[in-house]
């Protein structure tokens, strides 16, 4: 204030330069430390005043985020199944067993014999003879097809040896070396590797992870528009009050702030939202995943999203809310008129 | 502090609204700008507040080329100045401490100097006790003070008042030239457009006189 008056009665200076009279009048409202003070409380006051309004007029901004939430979680929970199943298969990857589909005309005696002289071969662990009897009564079990297999005469089912290698025996040329050797046996009518459907499935959820990540730009870009849009609605609605702030001296960046303050809002809340919509998914899952789990003999439990993910994701979407919020004023202040 | 030289100003409808308008106010010094109604006092003042730009001419305010300054730097200039609109220009859904706090706010001063401020503002237009109150349950005058006292409240070098006793009875209209006459005594640089003439003939003051859009009397 004193400064003030000294400006005052002072006499006319020569035509000083636009830099230092930006920092005349910056410095005009005390100490440096009370402008850092100020400025801090400004920061808080409208952090916190923009939620405020988000809730006194909660229509349009409580859509945005109810739809973004839900998107968001479409993405998420595609996300999460593809690290499920990827999961799964990785446990699968251990069972590289064999399996022979024996002939037709094959008999149980001579099938046991078969199985007897490959489990004297050094590079087979064990052997496992299923029976046409086993095999449907298995069948029955698991493919609910039950009486409609009662009525069968005769059992379509063949003899399977099924055949675990020595753990020595790792890499794949081995083991197609070994499943070779039992394709040229005369009895045996399939030989089948079961590390090859897994090397299917494999290959479906390396797909499903490429899509997954398209899906997540993709997704990127909406939030960014909905919430642009959304603030840029806000931005319409108090255009008078961006008008008036202008005209007392206010600058882009202090009527900026509060839409930046709505953008981050809406996006922060459109991943909490995911967030709690992805886990309740989960949770509705989690029976029937363990049932599943139960089938494979695995130790398959249920991800869900880890800490870091969730973070990444309630950060990612936060600040693509702020960029959304930042594009739109950007636009919309070099257009205000002010009268 | 005001320098206008060779101002025109020209809307693609109107025509020339301003023609070649030149005057100098000096640092402290008050005067009146009158006119008939669409002689450009408004437009005169807008282009002050550069809410416009002049189509030719040069206007200097505090030593700076309004029409060189950059679109960055306006807001540092318009805090020097205190507004007063003719159509009060307040924030409806904020009350009066907050109208009146605004280029506080914007300044960046804290917390307990606004409140000073803004407290010593409303007793200037003798308005205290109305804090609370939102514009649209004022009467017109008491709308124009707020709008008066949002304009002094961080002490700027330079008032611009656009009709800013149009809805006062006479006694609250002498009590703000006080108030303005107050100011110019500490070395504030005050303009104030007015058809009002018992008011200017009241407080001899320098005049600048528009018709149509030129200056008559300077
Ligand atoms: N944005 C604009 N576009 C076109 N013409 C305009 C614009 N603003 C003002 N004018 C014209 O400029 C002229 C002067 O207007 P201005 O508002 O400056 O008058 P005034 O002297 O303030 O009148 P009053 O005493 O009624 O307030 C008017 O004829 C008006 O039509
Ligand atoms: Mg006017």
């Amino acid at each position: 204030m004193r400064r003030v008056n000294k400006n005052r009665i002072k006499k006319d200076p020569p035509i000083k330069q636009v830099k230092q009279e930006k920092r005349q009048t910056t410095l005009a409202g005390g100490t440096l430390q009370d402008k850092l003070i100020a400025y801090r409380e400004l920061h808080t006051k409208v952090l916190f005043s923009s939620l405020g309004r988000m809730i006194a007029t909660p229509f349009s901004s409580i859509m945005t985020v109810v739809v973004l939430a839900i998107s968001i979680s479409l993405a998420s929970g595609f996300y999460v199944l593809v690290v499920n199943i990827h999961q799964l298969t990785g446990n699968l990857e251990t069972s590289n067993q064999i399996s022979l589909f024996l002939r037709d005309e094959v008999s149980d005696a001579h099938a046991k014999k078969l199985s007897e002289s490959i489990h004297n071969n050094p590079r087979v662990q064990n052997v496992k003879l299923i029976s046409k009897e086993q095999a449907l009564a298995e069948f029955k079990e698991y493919s609910g097809f039950g009486s409609a297999i009662n009525t069968l005469k005769v059992n379509p089912l063949p003899i399977v040896l099924q055949i675990l290698p020595k753990n020595t025996l790792t890499d794949k040329q081995g083991l197609a070396d070994l499943l070779k050797s039992f394709q040229q046996m005369p009895e045996v009518d399939i030989a089948q590797l079961d590390l090859q459907w897994v090397e299917r499935l494999q290959a479906i959820v390396e797909v499903a992870k490429v899509f997954a990540f398209i899906m997540n730009i993709l997704l990127s870009a909406a939030v960014l528009f909905i919430i642009g849009n959304t603030v840029r609605l806000e931005f319409y609605s108090r255009r008078a009050e961006v008008a008036i702030s202008k005209l007392v001296g206010a600058t882009n960046a202090f009527i900026r702030r509060p839409f930046l303050y709505t953008g981050f809002w809406i996006g922060f809340f459109s991943a909490v939202g995911a967030w709690f919509i992805v886990t309740l998914i989960m949770l509705i899952l989690r029976g029937s995943v363990e049932r599943l789990s139960g089938l494979y003999e695995g130790d398959m439990h249920l991800l869900f999203l880890t800490i870091p993910e969730t973070l990444f994701l309630i950060s990612a979407s936060s600040i693509l809310g702020v960029v959304g919020a930042w594009v739109v004023l950007f636009y919309e202040l070099r257009s205000t008129k002010l009268q | 502090m005001i320098h206008f030289l060779n101002v025109i100003k020209r809307y693609e409808e109107t025509g020339d609204v301003l023609r070649n308008i030149s005057f100098n106010l000096e640092r402290g010094e008050m005067a009146f700008l009158t006119g008939h109604s669409g002689a450009g006092k408004s437009t005169l003042l807008r282009l002050i507040a550069v809410m416009e730009r002049c189509t030719r001419g040069q206007i200097i305010v505090d030593d700076q080329d309004l029409s060189l300054v950059k679109e960055s730097q306006l807001p540092f200039i318009r805090r020097k100045m205190g507004f007063i609109y003719q159509d009060y220009k307040l924030l409806n859904d904020r009350t009066v401490f907050d109208n009146v706090a605004l280029p506080l706010i914007i300044a960046g001063y804290g917390h307990q100097e606004v409140n000073r401020r803004v407290r010593a503002a409303l007793e200037k237009v003798s308005l205290q006790g109305k804090e609370k109150k939102f514009p649209l349950a004022l009467s017109g005058g008491e709308q124009q003070r707020v709008g008066i006292a949002r304009a002094v409240v961080n002490k700027p070098p330079i008032i611009i008042a656009d009709e800013p006793t149009g809805n006062l009875d006479p006694e609250l209209s002498a009590e703000i030239m006080n108030l303005f006459r107050q100011f110019q005594q500490v070395g504030v640089t005050i303009l104030i457009a007015t058809h009002d003439v018992s008011l200017i003939s009241q407080l001899n003051q320098r005049v600048l006189k528009l018709v149509h859009g030129q200056l008559v009397v300077s």
